[in-house]
């Protein structure tokens, strides 16, 4: 506490980036698709292939999970010079899981029946690798800004893909989009039939693999990453 | 044919390099060569040379597959009037059940030949022949109901994910007629199992007769084994069920041609056949004895004249992209095809189409068994040596 940390703020002052600068914006937008959490990482396959029946139950969850990474991310950042290295891993788990527990009673409060839908799978954000890997990955690093922006990116990078699994899961097995019919009733009766297949979870693997195919198509970067 | 040649080679040069549908060459090439033997040779490396090129494959598949279609035409027209208690010829019953197949044959290849088309256009390569076959053993292994936009629906589906996602013809680890046909099992349950195996379009002046079941053999086995039709009638395939597969003698026919001209692995056919005997015996000598009805005690041969298992065993099986390679392999994934055949039928009456799944499981399977095998033997050999 001396020369030294009254000088190095005044270094950062001349450096001090703008809250919405290049760099910032690229680890906010990077996740969305260079770098999606779903489709190029892999992460958090398993609440994609469950929650995304119907779209209503993704947004929420989709919501829910933006929440846990971005705040996860900042508190990490603001306390990562005074978590030991050691037991950093507790550490995280239970700003995780605090951050967890409010979305999850938010949820049983407000919205009961999204809340019964998504049943387990809140409490299993914990445990979702996206936000434990970005925690690890970058919050422990990183300053607490950029931080956020990056717990957003991820979140909303995981968000999109499961509305879109979600609309056309929806779309296809029951007919509907956010419970509303959307295919109209002359369509059932010239011997149109719900695709039952939609329903089942496989067919999340099916779209994100669409998706993924898709993608790499339209995507030079993602060419050679396996 | 020099009529043929003379259009081909008039419009030719609209499709090469420069021309005006430079973008269209592979559907012209598709064509020119579906007609004519290709006038060109390779210019590099060397090639072993074969008059047996893979469209001469296909075509010999396709006529190892006429003798099944043809009795599931007549067959079709059969049921029909069977449900109906009327007399009919044989060319009644034949044409009748013409008709009703034809369009979803004619649905099956247009659809999946225009994805195909489509791709071929979009990465530049030639049109493969690979959907020959498949477009016709998709209709071959649907019941005769099967709405024509569900049809289409499936061979879209099997082209795009089970071959062209992985790079087209001869990269699918999966049989794309199956994966078909799967797909619908799964996406349209109503319409792929149930009372939905004979057309029962009305007849003017005459009802269903009195005693009419729609139950295939295959669910008829789970509830009571001795209720089903006798083995001559199953082993002919005068029985209720997909449109090609319920006749065992015209797959025989098949399983001939495929066998002496070299196409189909015999080893495959034979040892699914072992397979089913084996486990049908295995079950048969551990049936419960205080349950004379259950299928358990299905004798094991009539596992071979029920359902699909002809039709999958020959066809499908023996589908030299998606099967195993090594020689020893083969016996493995033939055996374990008929083996989980039989458990599936006998123990899960919720998948009565058992062929189908156990063949599918072991396409996946097949890499590893190949694996195995080679390692196996690399082994042995560093041991003698």
């Amino acid at each position: 506490m001396s020369v030294e940390s009254t000088s190095a703020p005044a270094v950062q002052e001349k450096k001090k980036e703008a809250l919405f600068s290049k760099k910032n914006i690229r680890t906010l937008r990077d996740p969305l698709d260079d770098n999606n959490p779903i489709t190029v990482q892999v992460l958090g396959i398993c609440s994609a292939l469950a929650v995304t029946v119907q779209v209503k139950p993704a947004l929420i969850m989709a919501v829910g999970v933006i929440f846990v990474t971005a705040f996860s991310n900042l508190i990490t950042s603001l306390l990562r010079n005074s978590i030991p290295n050691r037991v950093r891993i507790i550490v995280q788990l239970i700003i995780v899981a605090t951050l967890v527990t409010i979305v999850d009673q938010v949820l049983k409060a407000y919205m009961f029946d999204v809340s019964k839908k998504l049943s387990v799978f809140v409490g299993l954000i914990i445990t979702n690798c996206i936000v434990m890997g970005r925690l690890e990955a970058f919050a422990l690093a990183q300053k607490p800004w950029p931080s956020f922006l990056d717990g957003v990116g991820n979140g909303v990078g995981y968000g999109i893909i499961l509305v879109v699994v979600a609309i056309f899961r929806e779309l296809f097995g029951a007919g509907t989009l956010m419970g509303y019919h959307v295919i109209p009733q002359w369509a059932y009766d010239h011997g149109y039939v719900n695709n039952g297949l939609m329903v089942l979870p496989p067919a999340a693997l099916f779209v994100i693999g669409v998706y993924i195919w898709a993608q790499r198509s339209w995507n030079k970067k993602l060419v050679n990453v396996s | 044919m020099k009529f043929l040649q003379n259009i081909i080679h008039s419009i030719k040069p609209h499709f090469e390099k420069g021309g005006r549908f430079e973008k269209l060459y592979p559907a012209f090439e598709a064509l020119e060569t579906f007609l004519f033997v290709p006038g060109e040779t390779t210019a590099h490396g060397v090639h072993v040379r074969d008059a047996m090129d893979l469209k001469r494959t296909m075509m010999t598949v396709i006529i190892a597959l006429v003798p099944t279609m043809l009795f599931g035409m007549w067959n079709v027209g059969y049921q029909h009037y069977l449900a109906y208690g009327m007399e009919a010829t044989l060319m009644e019953n034949f044409m009748f059940g013409f008709w009703k197949v034809l369009p979803i044959i004619v649905v099956s290849y247009a659809a999946g030949l225009g994805v195909e088309f489509i791709f071929s256009v979009l990465r530049g390569h030639p049109v493969s022949e690979g959907y020959l076959v498949t477009g016709l053993l998709i209709p071959l292994t649907l019941p005769v109901n099967c709405p024509l936009w569900m049809v289409a629906l499936a061979a879209v589906f099997c082209t795009l994910l089970g071959k062209e996602i992985f790079g087209g013809t001869g990269m699918n680890f999966m049989n794309p007629a199956l994966l078909a046909r799967a797909f619908l099992f799964f996406a349209f349950p109503a319409y792929m199992s149930g009372d939905i195996w004979t057309d029962l379009s009305p007849e003017a002046g005459h009802a269903i007769v009195d005693g009419f079941s729609g139950a295939t053999n295959l669910v008829t086995f789970d509830v009571n084994f001795h209720n089903l039709p006798s083995a001559s009638d199953m082993f002919w395939g005068f029985e209720q069920g997909s449109i090609g597969e319920t006749s065992a003698a015209a797959c025989l026919i098949g399983a001939l041609i495929l066998i002496i001209t070299g196409v189909g692995s015999w080893q495959i056919i034979v040892s699914c056949v072992l397979g089913v005997l084996g486990m049908g015996l295995v079950l048969q000598g551990l049936a419960p004895a205080d349950m004379p009805n259950h299928a358990m005690h299905t004798p094991a041969y009539y596992h071979l004249l029920m359902g699909g298992f002809a039709f999958g065993a020959v066809y499908m099986a023996t589908d030299p992209v998606s099967a195993a390679q090594t020689e020893r392999g083969k016996w493995i994934y033939g055996l374990l095809i008929g083996a989980f055949t039989v458990i599936l039928r006998v123990f899960n009456p919720a998948y009565p189409e058992a062929v189908m799944l156990s063949i599918l499981l072991m396409n996946v399977f097949a890499p590893l068994i190949d694996h195995m095998v080679v390692e196996q033997h690399i082994k042995k050999r560093l041991k003698r040596a």
